[in-house]
C-alpha cells in the first residue's frame, strides 16, 4: 500500500478509509461490508484522482457492483441463521440438558460407593471431575463425570448461540417472548413460517399438547398456557389474571411471527403495546401484582 | 390536481391512470402498482415520501439530486426515488426485506443498497458520498431525531432534510402530538424546519418534515 505504483492499491494512498481503498487480502466487497469512517468525503472524486476510476460513471458502476455483491452476500449469510438452526439449536440444547441431568444421576449413584463425600447432579459432577482417580473404577466415574460437565457446556453455549440468533431470524418475536421461548415456540410449530400461520389459541397453548387431548377428551378444563408459561409476563401474573396474559402474550407473539416470517422488519411499538396491556392485565390486582416498572 | 405540477421534481407527474390521477415515476414496476407504459403509480398510502409529494409539500426536489435514504425497507418508496433522482443510497438494517430491495435495484443503475444499521452512519460513511443533496428518512425505531442528526454529516449545507416521523415508534402510549413536538425539539440546535404536515391522509400519527441543515 505504500508503493508509488497507479495500482487499486495506490487508492489506500489517497485515503485508507474509502471503501475503494483494497489492502492485500481484500476486495471492494469487503471493504464495503467491513469498512468504517468517521466522516464521508468526497468519495468519487477521490476515486478518480486515485486512478481507482476513469470517471464519475466508471467509478458509480464499479460501486453499484460492490454494495449489490456486498449486501447480497450479507443478507445471504445473515438469513442462513434462519428458523431452521434455532429449530435445531434448541431441540440441541434440551437434549444436551436432559441427558446431562439423567448422566449425573448416575455417576452421583456410581460415585457415592467410591466418594463418600460426592455432591449430587451436575454440579457435583463439575466438582468430580477435578479429582484424581485412584484405580480402574474411580478412573471410569471420574471420565463420565467429565463428559456430563461437558455436556452441560455445550447446552449453555448452545443457548448462547440461541441468544445471538433469535433476534435475527425472528425479531419481533425474540424482542417480546425472549430468544430461547421464540425459539422453542419455531421448534413446536415445526418453523417460523407454520408458527406465523397458527391462531393465536394455538400459540397460546403450544406445549400444552397433553392436557389439550385430554380436554378435546372430555377430560379436565382446557390448558390456559404451553410453554409460554415461562415467560414473565404470564408466571409473574396472579393465577386467577393467568388466562387474560397468556392471551394477550400469545397474540401479540402471534403478530410478531407474522411480522417476522413476511415482513421481517423490527417494530419495537409492538413490545410497547404488549406492555401497555401486561401493565392494565396486571393493575386489577392492584398495586402487590403491578407491573414491576 | 392535474397538468405539471411546479411542487414536483422533473420525473414525477400526476397521470390518468385506470380513471384516477395518480403519482407516477418512469421505471420498471416493483410491486405490482399499475402501470401506463414506462410510467408506474407511486402509491401515497405505501410511501410516506409519496405522501409528502401528494400533499404538496414543498420538498426542494427537482430531479437529479444526490439522495442518502435510510429505512430503505423492501424498495417501495427508493425505487421511486431512483426514477427521478441520481446517485441513490439506499440504507436498511433488517435482511429479509433487503431481498426484495435487491430485486429492485438489479434494474437500476443508480441505485445502491447498504445493509447497515442508520443508527451507526461510521458503519456506512466509508461508501456514501459526502455532500449528498437530499436525506430521506423513514426509520421505524426510537430516536428518529437522533438519527437525522447523526446523519446530517452526509448532507450539504444547502441539502434538505425529508422525514417522516413515525409517533408510535418513538412511544405507543404518548399522544403523537406530543411526540412531534420532543422530535422537532431535538432536531432544533442541528436543523431548521422549513415545513411540517401531518401524513394522516395517507399514513395515520406520522408528521411530514422539511428541514435544512443550520
Amino acid at each position: 500500500m505504500t508503493t508509488d505504483d497507479a495500482t487499486d492499491a495506490d487508492a489506500a494512498g489517497a485515503d485508507p478509509r474509502a471503501w475503494f481503498a483494497v489492502g492485500d487480502d481484500e476486495s471492494p466487497t469487503d471493504r464495503v461490508r467491513n469498512g468504517t469512517a468517521d466522516a464521508p468525503a468526497d468519495w468519487p472524486t477521490l476515486a478518480v484522482e486515485s486512478g481507482f476510476a476513469d470517471d464519475e460513471d466508471d467509478y458509480y458502476a464499479a460501486l453499484r457492483e460492490a454494495t449489490l455483491a456486498a449486501t447480497r452476500a450479507e443478507v445471504n449469510e445473515r438469513e442462513r441463521a434462519d428458523d431452521r438452526q434455532l429449530l435445531h439449536a434448541v431441540r440441541a440444547m434440551d437434549d444436551a440438558e436432559r441427558v446431562a441431568n439423567e448422566l449425573a444421576e448416575r455417576v452421583s449413584e456410581w460415585a457415592g460407593t467410591l466418594f463418600p463425600d460426592a455432591g449430587t447432579g451436575v454440579e457435583g459432577c463439575r466438582e468430580l471431575a477435578e479429582r484424581d482417580p485412584d484405580g480402574p473404577a474411580e478412573e471410569r466415574v471420574v471420565s463420565l463425570a467429565t463428559r456430563v460437565a461437558e455436556l452441560d457446556r455445550e447446552a449453555d453455549e448452545l443457548e448462547a448461540f440461541i441468544e445471538s440468533r433469535a433476534p435475527v431470524a425472528a425479531p419481533n418475536l425474540a424482542a417480546m417472548a425472549g430468544p430461547v421461548l421464540a425459539a422453542r415456540l419455531i421448534s413446536l410449530a415445526g418453523g417460523l413460517e407454520t408458527l406465523a400461520k397458527k391462531p393465536s389459541g394455538t400459540l397460546q397453548v403450544l406445549g400444552a399438547e397433553d392436557a389439550l387431548f385430554a380436554h378435546l377428551r372430555g377430560h379436565g378444563s382446557s390448558p390456559k398456557h404451553g410453554v409460554i408459561y415461562t415467560h414473565e409476563y404470564v408466571r409473574g401474573t396472579r393465577p386467577e389474571d393467568r388466562g387474560s396474559a397468556s392471551r394477550a402474550l400469545a397474540g401479540k407473539l402471534t403478530i410478531g411471527a407474522r411480522i417476522d416470517h413476511y415482513s421481517g422488519d423490527y417494530r419495537p411499538e409492538l413490545e410497547a403495546e404488549l406492555d401497555e396491556r401486561m401493565r392494565t392485565i396486571r393493575a386489577r390486582a392492584g398495586d402487590d401484582g403491578g407491573d414491576p416498572e | 390536481m392535474t397538468g405539471t405540477d411546479a411542487s414536483l421534481p422533473d420525473g414525477v407527474e400526476r397521470r390518468e391512470l385506470d380513471g384516477d390521477d395518480r403519482l407516477c415515476t418512469r421505471g420498471p414496476p416493483e410491486y405490482g402498482e399499475p402501470t401506463d407504459g414506462e410510467w408506474r403509480a407511486w402509491d401515497a398510502r405505501r410511501s410516506k415520501l409519496g405522501g409528502m409529494l401528494e400533499l404538496g409539500m414543498d420538498t426542494g426536489l427537482s430531479g437529479g439530486e444526490t439522495v442518502l435514504y435510510l429505512g430503505a425497507a423492501n424498495g417501495t418508496t427508493v425505487s421511486h426515488v431512483a426514477d427521478f433522482a441520481g446517485p441513490t443510497y439506499a440504507v436498511e438494517f433488517s435482511p429479509r426485506p433487503v431481498r426484495d430491495l435487491l430485486d429492485a435495484c438489479e434494474p437500476r443503475s443508480n441505485l445502491f443498497p447498504l445493509l447497515k444499521d442508520a443508527r451507526r452512519p461510521e458503519t456506512y460513511a466509508h461508501v456514501v458520498e459526502a455532500g449528498c443533496d437530499v436525506l430521506v428518512q423513514d426509520v421505524a425505531t426510537r430516536g428518529q431525531a437522533d438519527v437525522a442528526v447523526e446523519n446530517r454529516r452526509f448532507l450539504a449545507d444547502d441539502g434538505r432534510l425529508l422525514l417522516a416521523v413515525k409517533a408510535r415508534s418513538e412511544d405507543v402510549a404518548a399522544a403523537p402530538d406530543a411526540v412531534f413536538d420532543d422530535v422537532l425539539a431535538d432536531l432544533e440546535s442541528t436543523y431548521e424546519v422549513l415545513e411540517t404536515r401531518p401524513l394522516d391522509r395517507f399514513h395515520e400519527d406520522h408528521l411530514g418534515v422539511v428541514a435544512t441543515p443550520r
